[in-house]
C-alpha cells in the first residue's frame, strides 16, 4: 500500500513497473487528467490546493479500507497538487490482485471514495479569471461523513 | 489553545490561512466556527462547509478539546 502526494509529474508505466507484484494476475489502473473545458469555459490551467498531513492520512485510510473490503494484493495512490495544465495527469490509482474482478472493484472504490473525502480543492484558471470548482461530490454521492450547509443546518 | 486552519475558498474569504483561539469550555466545532466568524468579522452563512478535527472529518456537533487542530473548508474536489 503506497500513498504519495506530490507536485511532480509521474509516469504511469514506470509506477506500475516499480510496484509490480510477482503473484498478481491483474493490475487495474485509473489515471485522472486535467480537462480543457468546464461549464462552457476554456481551462488554461488548474491549481490544486490540499491540506498537508490530512491528505496523506485520508488517502491511507481509504487505501486500508479497500484492502479490508476487497481481495487485493496491493494498491498505489498518487495525487498531485500545484499548477497543472490540460492533459496533465492529476491522479493515479492502481490495484494489484490475483484475479481481475477484485482489482476492478477496488480501483473504482478507491477513486470514488477519494473524490468525496481527500482534502484537495481545484481552482480553474479560465480566460475570464479564476474560480473554485464548487461541485459537491459528497452531496451527489449522498455519502458518509455528514457535512453541513450552515444556511440550511441540515446534514447532507 | 486550539489551532484553526482554513483552506481554499474559506481561506480566501477569511483572508487568512489559520488562527489560534482560546478554547471555550465545552465547545463544539460549530461554536469554534462562530468564534472565528466573530473574530474575522466575516459571516460564512450560506457557504457549504466541511470540518476536520485533528485531520479527520467530523460533523459540526463534534466536541473540541484543548490542543486540537480544527479545520474548515469547502467540499473537496480532488481526483
Amino acid at each position: 500500500m503506497t500513498v504519495r502526494v506530490q507536485q511532480e509529474a509521474f509516469d504511469l508505466g514506470a509506477e506500475l513497473e516499480a510496484h509490480a507484484q510477482p503473484t498478481a494476475g491483474a493490475v487495474v489502473s485509473f489515471l485522472g487528467t486535467v480537462r480543457d473545458y468546464s461549464d462552457a469555459a476554456d481551462i488554461l490551467a488548474m491549481e490544486i490546493e490540499h491540506y498537508p498531513g490530512m491528505t496523506e492520512r485520508e488517502l491511507e485510510r481509504v487505501a486500508q479500507e479497500a484492502q479490508r473490503r476487497y481481495d487485493i494484493l496491493d494498491s498505489l495512490i498518487i495525487h498531485r497538487y500545484g499548477r497543472l495544465t490540460p492533459q496533465d495527469p492529476i491522479v493515479l490509482v492502481a490495484v494489484w490482485s490475483l484475479h481481475r474482478a477484485a482489482a476492478f472493484d477496488a480501483c473504482r472504490y478507491l477513486i470514488d471514495v477519494l473524490k468525496t473525502s481527500a482534502p484537495f480543492w481545484k481552482k480553474e484558471i479560465t480566460p475570464a479569471g479564476a474560480r473554485w470548482v464548487t461541485d459537491c461530490p459528497g452531496c451527489r454521492a449522498g455519502t458518509q461523513h455528514g457535512h453541513v450547509h450552515p444556511d440550511v443546518l441540515e446534514e447532507c | 489553545m486550539i489551532s484553526v486552519k482554513f483552506f481554499a475558498s474559506v481561506r480566501e474569504r477569511l483572508g487568512q490561512a489559520s488562527i489560534d483561539l482560546e478554547l471555550q469550555a465545552g465547545s463544539t466545532v460549530a461554536e469554534v466556527l462562530a468564534q472565528v466568524e466573530g473574530i474575522a468579522g466575516v459571516s460564512l452563512a450560506g457557504q457549504h462547509l466541511l470540518a476536520a478535527r485533528n485531520q479527520v472529518h467530523v460533523p459540526f456537533t463534534e466536541s473540541v478539546a484543548d490542543g486540537d487542530e480544527i479545520a474548515f473548508f469547502p467540499p473537496v474536489t480532488g481526483g
